[in-house]
């Protein structure tokens, strides 16, 4: 009999307690709040500044000549021609030949790509035997490695040159491929080393018990547990590369030259008028690889960065 | 020697000018259940991983099955091993996590698919054989942790601190599982821990550890009611053993331990050796050696106040100050004493335990 009064007194207690009036839930906020204009005005004006440049692109991009002589760059054009991009992509004149960017776009993927995979191998391996094996002279390794990320690349131009020519690679792409793996491999193997770092040690310490060595880890407990840091490092790689300008003119010969330095040639070229709906396809065309990189793997890159940063 | 499973001699151990273990000394018999006891960063780990090979041992030798492993890698030393964050591969699922080690020593598929199963079966884990680790409880994980190295069917299980990232309730329930797992294997186990209850409840032996050292090696009983020193006595138990500091005086024909103006009659206490006038000593009682009004004879009867109580249920413990010391008492649970109460303690000084309080080794 005690027992159901109390329970009753409990239950009659909890609804007074739902019914309290005065505030409850969810507190409201005002839309237009001073702190809410901050900081979406903020957010909009940063958002402007970047994009306005893209948009005055995108817009002479598809302008005429003779639209674009009226000199008002921020109004949509009147009659939208796609034509400066055909010409940018395969009729416009850099220096000597004139047929537009496509060749510096293959040159550039037969460059990119196997400098990105080469690099990629390499450095995560080094990262994970740092990480992991802490064999004699790695501490020492790792040093040199990081005091090469800090030397200028202008000061390693005229010696590289050299040993290129002494290999006999000099003007080749497998002369730049080799360089753009040397240059990315201090700041790849730093981002592999500290990723394998932040990853359990048990984790390693029981697959030996297990009997896996080197390679069995590597391929088979490491990598499935490392596709962010891959993404990241890809990135890195593919702009990196991509966007490179020094290393495609010093070590390259003009057929091979990247599409950097061919968009650099078209820009420049001094004979006739400058088409400046050319040179702005030419220019997104170019930056347009870089972008898809980021659009399609943006999520994976954060939250690599954000692992890799933590620990180490 | 043949009943000797793992035998540690005079092994050294430096991280760079840091020297963790220094001529360790350890032998572990065939089928024997040790615990190796010690607070955090004393070095328990570390001489465990050097046990499993996992790290290079700067001096000393180590044998399994009399067999010289000390530059053998991890997999050749017949031991499985079970870790404290249970590292479990989270890409594959329970049944490739057992049956990793097998493929990578290629043994047949229906060798693979025997121990797995028996494995599964006796851990009780074959509901959750296709899941991935991320998909299991805390206490899931441990349990197939501690297949993976069941599957490897080796004579020595070392086990991390298995317990410790889990809930009480857990810790207890597992605790009495790895238990029975040692009675029906009867393989040697060796286990880290820093908690007394799993050192206390599960050891054959344990091996007290301090700094590097080994401060005491024997059977649970001993360790508690004989610690060889004050760490030790200090160590185990909870609340922890009464330590009154004092000095032996000669009253009367009658050896006694003077703390504060009180007198501890030394009688009864099994000395080893002369307990001669004028030593400085530390006395310690552990609270349940210490009976309240109750008159036995032969212990040392004063007289006390009880300063706090404190109901747990099946016991009750008193704290009062007594010849100038803090000191908890433990009784049954049915017998309350309200603050303020004047009681009879009766020490019970056979139990009792004497240091010398420069070298803390027991009298
Ligand atoms: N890789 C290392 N480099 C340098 N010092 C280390 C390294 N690993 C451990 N130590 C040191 O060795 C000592 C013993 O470490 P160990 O891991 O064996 O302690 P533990 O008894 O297992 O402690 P816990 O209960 O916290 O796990 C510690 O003082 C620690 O700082
Ligand atoms: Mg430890």
């Amino acid at each position: 009999m005690d027992d159901t009064v109390t329970l009753k007194g409990q239950a009659a207690h909890a609804a007074a307690r739902r019914l309290a009036p005065g505030p409850q839930g969810k507190k409201p906020r005002p839309m237009f709040s001073p702190r809410n204009i901050m900081i979406y005005g903020a957010l909009i004006f940063a958002a402007a500044y970047y994009l306005l440049p893209l948009y005055v692109m995108v817009v002479t991009s598809l302008k005429g000549m003779p639209e674009i002589r009226l000199g008002n760059i921020f109004s949509p054009p009147l009659e939208i021609t796609f034509e400066p991009w055909v010409k940018a992509w395969s009729s416009a004149c850099t220096g000597l030949n004139c047929d537009g960017l496509s060749r510096g776009f293959w040159n550039s993927v037969r460059i990119t790509i196997p400098s990105t995979i080469v690099s990629i191998a390499i450095a995560s391996i080094n990262g994970y035997a740092l990480a992991n094996w802490r064999f004699k002279g790695a501490d020492l390794f790792f040093t040199i490695l990081i005091v090469g990320a800090f030397i200028p690349y202008q000061v390693m131009i005229y010696p590289i040159v050299i040993v290129l020519r002494e290999m006999g690679l000099y003007g080749s792409l497998t002369g730049l491929i080799i360089v753009h793996t040397i240059f990315g491999m201090p700041i790849l193997t730093l981002l592999f080393r500290n990723y394998f770092t932040s990853l359990p040690e048990e984790l390693f310490k029981a697959a030996r018990v297990d009997g896996a060595g080197f390679w069995t880890i590597y391929f088979k407990i490491m990598l499935p547990m490392s596709l962010p840091i891959f993404v990241v490092a890809m990135i890195l790689q593919v702009t990196g590369i991509w966007n490179d300008f020094l290393f495609g003119v010093v070590f390259t010969r003009p057929e091979y030259y990247p599409m950097t330095v061919q968009l650099n040639n078209i820009v420049n070229s001094v004979q006739g008028v400058k088409e400046y709906n050319v040179n702005m396809a030419a220019t997104i065309l170019t930056g347009a690889v870089p972008l898809i990189v980021y659009f399609v793997s943006g999520r994976l890159f954060v939250r690599g960065i954000a692992a890799g940063a933590v620990k180490g | 020697m043949n009943n000797v499973s793992v035998s540690v001699r005079d092994l050294s151990l430096s991280f760079g000018a840091v020297t963790v273990l220094d001529t360790l000394n350890l032998d572990i018999k065939n089928g024997e259940f040790l615990v190796l006891l010690g607070s955090s960063g004393c070095g328990k780990s570390t001489l465990l991983n050097c046990i499993a090979g996992l790290l290079d041992v700067t001096g000393g030798q180590i044998f399994i099955k009399d067999k010289n492993v000390t530059w053998e890698e991890p997999k050749d030393r017949g031991i499985g091993m079970v870790f404290q964050s249970y590292a479990l591969y989270p890409q594959m699922t329970v049944e490739r996590n057992l049956s990793f080690g097998l493929r990578v020593a290629k043994l047949p598929q229906a060798e693979i698919d025997k121990r797995v199963a028996r494995a599964a079966e006796i851990l009780q884990i074959q509901p959750l054989l296709k899941r991935k680790p991320s998909e299991l409880s805390g206490g899931q994980r441990q349990r197939v942790a501690i297949g993976r190295a069941l599957v490897r069917d080796v004579d020595v299980f070392l086990f991390d601190e298995p317990l410790s990232n889990l809930d009480a309730k857990l810790r207890s329930e597992l605790r009495v599982e790895i238990k029975r797992l040692h009675q029906s294997l009867e393989n040697t186990m060796i286990y880290v821990t820093h908690d007394q209850i799993e050192a206390l409840t599960l050891a054959d032996r344990i091996a007290v550890m301090k700094s590097g050292v080994i401060q005491q090696l024997a059977d649970p009983m001993t360790i508690y009611n004989f610690p060889e020193n004050l760490f030790v006595a200090g160590f185990i138990g909870s609340p922890s053993m009464n330590f009154f500091r004092g000095e032996i005086k000669d009253k009367g024909g009658r050896k006694v331990v003077e703390v504060n103006g009180v007198d501890f009659g030394m009688e009864a206490y099994p000395a080893r050796g002369s307990l001669e006038a004028g030593r400085k000593v530390v006395l310690g009682v552990r609270p349940e050696h210490v009976k309240v009004d109750e008159s036995v004879s032969g212990m040392e009867v004063h007289d006390a106040v009880v300063d706090i109580e404190e109901p747990m249920g099946a016991d009750n413990l008193l704290w009062l100050k007594h010849a100038g010391q803090t000191m908890s008492v433990r009784i049954a649970g049915s017998r309350r004493y309200a603050p303020g109460t004047a009681l009879k303690l009766s020490f019970d000084m056979a139990m009792a335990s004497v240091f010398d309080a420069v070298t803390e080794n027991r009298i």
